[in-house]
């Protein structure tokens, strides 16, 4: 299996985004994400921005994807848009190695299929069964992520029948904060109070997301703009034999505003057998800005923690579940 | 072939539901068969293959339309179910499918070319891009927005397409994109998507404690009331939240979309359809919000210029909303 950072779901300031990628390029991860998949109104790094860094992604011997916005309102969200698949067309023709698009929509799938461009299909756009993929498969994805709910036996399932196209890849959310939903109304504005129109780019200040708690004290989302995601991280570390078994190729690390080399460097231990997969998961809940929940894999509800088949014990401390 | 205008498309939950939507004026009713092929998927509700039947009879008798809702998501284990209600749908003589998924449209378009396709809300299809994805590959024919995109992105995905495009109008409304969101599985393992409920009742949980009526939703406590407050069905985006020490309505008030006044603007736009939403709710529901909306489309058609929601009108659509209040939503830009 190999590794690939997510798309940066959160919104930094420029500085310590392009750290974050200036150190990236040094970690040991196969595929790096680049682009803003949230919101328009997030502007630090331009399109011009993430393309440099795609090819400094390049030029360090990973592959560049470029990750579209999941949710298109208006027509400069469909100009950016057009503009990133022109860059993605150009660097073939330029002969450069291959810049990936990730489609985060069907409009974006519909103009990668015109333009030729390979593609993966990205996680939001629902595919939850072969005839779908396939489809996608014809219009050029080469790689797919499935819906964060998606559990072990429905991609056994899909992996199994004859529909399934020849040659895909899976590319599986394995660890991170899980993006649930999208809506038009910025919640993190909300909460102070403002418009979206003018929301003074509060997501500046929550580089992890917001966490939303119920009214006991629970932590059970996080708000980032008009994102809205679970409050525990998911993480598949200790199911790894599975994932490999259901015939996961790739694994995503979505980012997180603190200790993204060593969640990285654990997950690389984990491949290269050095760790095995309680350790792994006994270092990677001292890297969580949260508790952890791997439910949706076994079918459950996606907040749960089940973590039945690893080796001893791996119910969170307290002083785990505070970080 | 002229183009429809503000076609009224009204909730069926029920053979009665169907009846008073059609006694009320209703110009389509949608409705769903009794299983997770359909994004209202609670029990008690629904058809089968002999209400169906009758539905469409007393439908078409009247001339209303009848669109079936086949509107979640197949999944490999139980592909065939889904395959089985479109086959089901085609033979009914209904006069338009609501698909989402892409693959089962596929389906539908090699074994029923002749089923007229509409792409459901639960498509996320916020962009004529998106939508002319469908048009292309299945010729479908209408286009249901999610209720994220003002009026004037509205208007622009109407220019870019001749895909008809129909809005939701009236009642539950969804804070999120509609095929985006994974709240409820996040929450108690069923989505929308997959299962055909968001919330669904066998999680919900209501208990009288020291502290006031709490609702849960498998375990996690989404709200809870005071004695003089109304306890609401906990669905997830609606309950209040404790975010930076502040407990409100982080997400969304237990609120109803109304866009009625929105009316001559919608004409002006060319909005083909307006959908009601409330197949969960009651055959008097359904009477009094197609009455309502009957007579204000009339209006509108008879004389745009001059149209004013009548204090009548909303009064009665405010006793049936959600905690009895209401707002015009992702169309009202400051909304957002």
């Amino acid at each position: 299996m190999r590794l690939s950072l997510g798309p940066l779901l959160y919104y930094w300031s420029r500085e310590d985004t392009l750290a974050f990628y200036r150190d990236a390029l040094t970690w040991p991860v196969d595929i790096i994400h680049l682009g803003e998949t949230v919101c328009s109104r997030r502007h630090l790094l331009r399109q011009a921005d993430w393309l440099e860094l795609a090819e400094a992604v390049a030029a360090a011997g990973r592959q560049a994807v470029l990750s579209t916005q999941a949710l298109i309102e208006s027509e400069s969200d469909l100009k950016a848009l057009r503009k990133l698949i022109g860059w993605a067309a150009q660097w073939r023709e330029d002969g450069h190695p291959a810049l990936l698009v990730e489609a985060n929509e069907w409009g974006a799938a519909r103009l990668l299929a015109r333009a030729g461009v390979a593609f993966v299909a990205g996680p939001t756009l629902n595919v939850y069964n072969p005839d779908t993929l396939a489809l996608l498969a014809d219009m050029g994805a080469r790689r797919w992520v499935p819906p964060v709910e998606m559990p072990r036996d429905m991609l056994m399932a899909m992996r199994a029948s004859p529909a399934w196209p020849a040659g895909m890849q899976t590319e599986l959310f394995a660890y991170g904060r899980l993006p649930l939903a999208y809506s038009a109304r910025c919640f993190t504005a909300r909460h102070y109070n403002l418009q979206k129109d003018d929301c003074q780019f509060r997501c500046l200040d929550h580089p992890d997301g917001l966490t939303l708690a119920t009214r006991e004290g629970e932590d059970f989302l996080a708000l980032n703009g008009i994102q809205t995601q679970s409050a525990r991280v998911m993480s598949l570390a200790h199911r790894c034999d599975e994932l490999r078994a259901a015939g996961v190729d790739i694994l995503r690390l979505s980012p997180q505003s603190r200790h993204g080399a060593r969640v990285v460097a654990a997950f690389r231990a984990l491949l290269d057998g050095t760790l095995t997969p309680a350790q792994a998961h006994d270092r990677l809940t001292r890297l969580m800005p949260a508790a952890p929940c791997d439910g949706y894999w076994l079918g459950d509800a996606g907040m749960a923690w089940l973590a039945r088949t690893v080796a001893h014990d791996l119910t969170p401390t307290p002083e785990e579940l505070t970080p | 072939m002229t183009r429809p205008l503000l076609e009224l498309i009204c909730p069926a939950g029920s053979l009665p539901a169907l009846k008073a939507a059609v006694d009320h004026g209703a110009d389509g009713i949608y409705l769903g068969l009794k299983d997770n092929t359909n994004a209202r998927n609670f029990s008690g509700l629904n058809f089968d293959t002999k209400t169906l039947a009758e539905g469409i009879r007393y439908a078409h008798a009247k001339g209303a339309k009848v669109l079936m809702a086949l509107n979640t998501y197949p999944q490999p284990a139980t592909l065939a179910r889904w395959h089985a209600a479109i086959d089901t749908a085609a033979a009914s003589g209904i006069d338009a499918a609501i698909l989402a998924d892409p693959g089962l449209m596929a389906y539908a378009v090699r074994h029923h070319p002749q089923l007229r396709l509409h792409l459901s809300v639960q498509g996320s299809a916020t962009s004529y891009e998106a939508i002319e994805f469908y048009r292309e590959r299945f010729g479908i024919q209408r286009a249901v927005l999610p209720r994220v995109l003002s009026l004037a992105q509205v208007e622009n995905v109407i220019t870019h397409t001749d895909v008809e495009i129909e809005l939701f109008g009236f009642g539950g409304l969804c804070v999120m994109v509609e095929g985006r969101c994974l709240l409820s599985s996040y929450a108690c393992g069923d989505s929308p998507n997959t299962f055909g409920a968001c919330s669904p009742g066998h999680a919900v949980r209501w208990q009288q404690t020291p502290e006031g009526m709490e609702t849960r939703l498998n375990g996690v406590l989404i709200d809870r009331y005071a004695d003089h407050e109304k306890a609401g069905y906990p669905t997830l985006c609606k309950g209040r939240f404790a975010v930076g020490g502040e407990t409100y309505y982080a997400l969304e008030e237990p609120t109803s979309l109304n866009s009625l006044e929105l009316l001559p603007d919608m004409a002006r736009l060319g909005v083909a359809a307006i959908k009601i939403e409330g197949r969960q709710r009651s055959p008097a529901y359904v009477a009094q919000v197609t009455q309502v909306w009957r007579a204000a489309i009339d209006a509108v058609k008879r004389d745009a210029g001059r149209f004013k929601p009548h204090p009548a009108w909303m009064s009665a659509l405010d006793k049936v909303s959600e905690g009895s209040m209401h707002t015009l939503g992702a169309y009202y830009r400051p909304w957002k």
